[in-house]
């Protein structure tokens, strides 16, 4: 019963969503100028902040994972600031990066001045706010699956010889691969979704920052069939990338 | 992934609905109030009211509603007012989607129609006030904005609202009339977020009303321009169908329209 009740919560919305979608009008309103330029800047930035996810996720994860010899305070600091971008409400975050790469802002200043870098109001600023909400999916993923590596498994290729970058590349990291796609793809997904953070830090330009999400609230202030149509498209892409998961979800999840 | 931006919607109007609240209520002159409070007091209906009404209201009218609903709950007690700001054309579509609101106050006449339109209005829409645009510039003027022919600049980082809510529909409007070919580096979804970018230093100018500027304080400079006077946006308010407290929602709005007058022009908006 608490099973079909969740089931409901989360698919109740969909259904009504995809219930109320016009979809014979869909082809014309998807085809309008608005909704391609959207989801090409949404694909686009949304690989690029996973790729960034990866690169920075993967070793944050790794030293998450050989936490348990560090003091009890550090640790429990370490994991509060990983889950941090999924407690903040996204606009916050986006005020936040702002406050921090905004031109007067903490680095943003000495960028500015130094190199003539201007992050807000750029897709770069899109892909960082993508990045910051979707961190958190690779590093807990991944963090999980390191943790499920059988130890007797480096440890046999650490007494063959094997330094310790060989160790976790070849030996760690494969063991560890399904949880590793398991976050990308949550990250990816996160992605695609971003709007508060977006909104706020790189703000709403068609063809530059104006991703689906930001398109689909904007079309919602006068036009709610233009914004049904990019729901239901956002809908499709998404399932379509979650269904990619498939049992590997389980098996990165799971030690 | 779709429910996700409505949630960041409701958050982002709980937000605004917090900035708007918190500060300009501490900024209102107590003498301000307490004459609101007798005004208020002396209407004959005082004593049937009672419940909660929900009143969603235009991001401009944050700071001159919440002391104004205040003063509306002391002389009924027994009566919250509950004030939601945002976006005009945002909340007016969450009202015909549904939405359980009991006043609406737009900062436009065609962003009001929408609900009248959808037979939502109790009660003819009333236009408590009128608003103009004004240059806003952070006050140490970085971008060196003198006039809206600098909206032309694309070297100057420039933020206005949408072209779909009223202060972005007036934005294109005055860029019409000055025959200037604004390059805006976004177009923000309602006025508040354009006051944001412009106070936070994050953009060089931007276009929001006479009373955003004025309520900011020092905090952004205001810039005037004589084409802002073509381009006067009204804000009309009106109690909505299917309240369950349809008399304190027309109470309310009989309170804004009859005594609303000297607050709204304190703060800087024109005459309805």
């Amino acid at each position: 019963m608490p099973a079909a009740l969740g089931a409901l919560l989360l698919g109740g919305p969909l259904v009504a969503l995809l219930l109320r979608a016009p979809w014979i009008a869909l082809p014309a309103l998807l085809a309008g100028p608005v909704v391609l330029p959207a989801l090409g800047l949404s694909l686009g930035t949304a690989l690029a902040s996973t790729a960034i996810c990866l690169l920075v996720g993967v070793p944050l994860a790794a030293a998450l994972a050989g936490s348990d010899g560090w003091p009890l305070p550090l640790r429990r600091a370490a994991r509060a600031l990983v889950a941090t971008p999924l407690v903040l409400p996204p606009v916050i975050g986006g005020i936040a990066l702002l406050l921090l790469l905004g031109r007067t802002g903490l680095l943003g200043r000495p960028l500015l001045a130094a190199f003539g870098i201007g992050i807000p109001f750029s897709t770069t600023a899109v892909v960082l706010a993508q990045a910051f909400v979707g961190l958190p999916f690779t590093v807990l993923s991944v963090e999980g699956a390191l943790r499920g590596v059988d130890p007797r498994f480096p440890a046999a290729a650490a007494t063959l010889g094997a330094s310790p970058w060989i160790v976790f590349s070849r030996v760690v990291l494969p063991l560890a691969a399904p949880g590793v796609a398991a976050g990308a793809v949550l990250s990816f997904a996160r992605a695609l979704g971003e709007f508060g953070a977006t909104i706020t830090f790189a703000g709403s330009l068609p063809g530059v920052t104006q991703t689906l999400p930001v398109a689909a609230y904007v079309a919602l202030t006068d036009d709610l069939p233009a914004a049904l149509a990019i729901a239901v498209l956002l809908v499709v892409v998404s399932a379509a990338v979650l269904v990619s998961l498939r049992e590997r979800w389980l098996v990165g999840l799971r030690p | 992934m779709t429910r996700r931006p409505l949630a960041v919607v409701l958050a982002a109007v709980a937000v605004l609905a917090l900035a708007g609240c918190a500060e300009p209520a501490s900024d209102a002159a107590p003498a301000a109030t307490a004459s609101a409070t007798a005004s208020a007091s002396a209407t004959p209906t005082a004593a049937a009211l009672s419940g909660t009404i929900v009143v969603d209201a235009a991001a401009s009218l944050s700071g001159v509603l919440p002391p104004i609903a205040t003063a509306f709950e002391q002389a009924h007690p027994g009566t919250t007012v509950r004030l939601t700001f945002g976006g005009s054309s945002a909340l007016a579509a969450q009202i015909v989607a549904g939405a359980p609101v009991d006043v609406f106050a737009a900062a436009s006449t065609k962003t009001m129609q929408t609900v009248s339109d959808a037979g939502l209005a109790a009660a003819g829409p009333v236009v408590i006030a009128r608003n103009e645009l004004e240059i806003a510039v952070p006050p140490s003027n970085p971008g060196k904005v003198t006039g809206l022919a600098d909206f032309a600049d694309g070297a100057r980082t420039i933020v206005v609202c949408d072209a779909k809510v009223p202060c972005g529909a007036a934005a294109q409007r005055v860029f019409a009339l000055a025959k200037v070919a604004a390059k805006p580096d976004s177009y923000e979804p309602d006025v508040t977020s354009v006051l944001n970018k412009v106070e936070l230093g994050e953009a060089d100018a931007g276009l929001v009303y006479r009373t955003d500027v004025l309520a900011a304080g020092g905090r952004v400079k205001g810039i005037p321009f004589p084409e802002a006077a073509k381009a006067i946006t009204a804000y009309p308010i009106a109690p909505l169908k299917g309240s369950a407290h349809s008399a304190l929602a027309a109470a309310f709005v009989d309170e804004v329209v009859q005594h609303g007058a000297a607050r709204l022009r304190a703060a800087g908006f024109l005459g309805p």
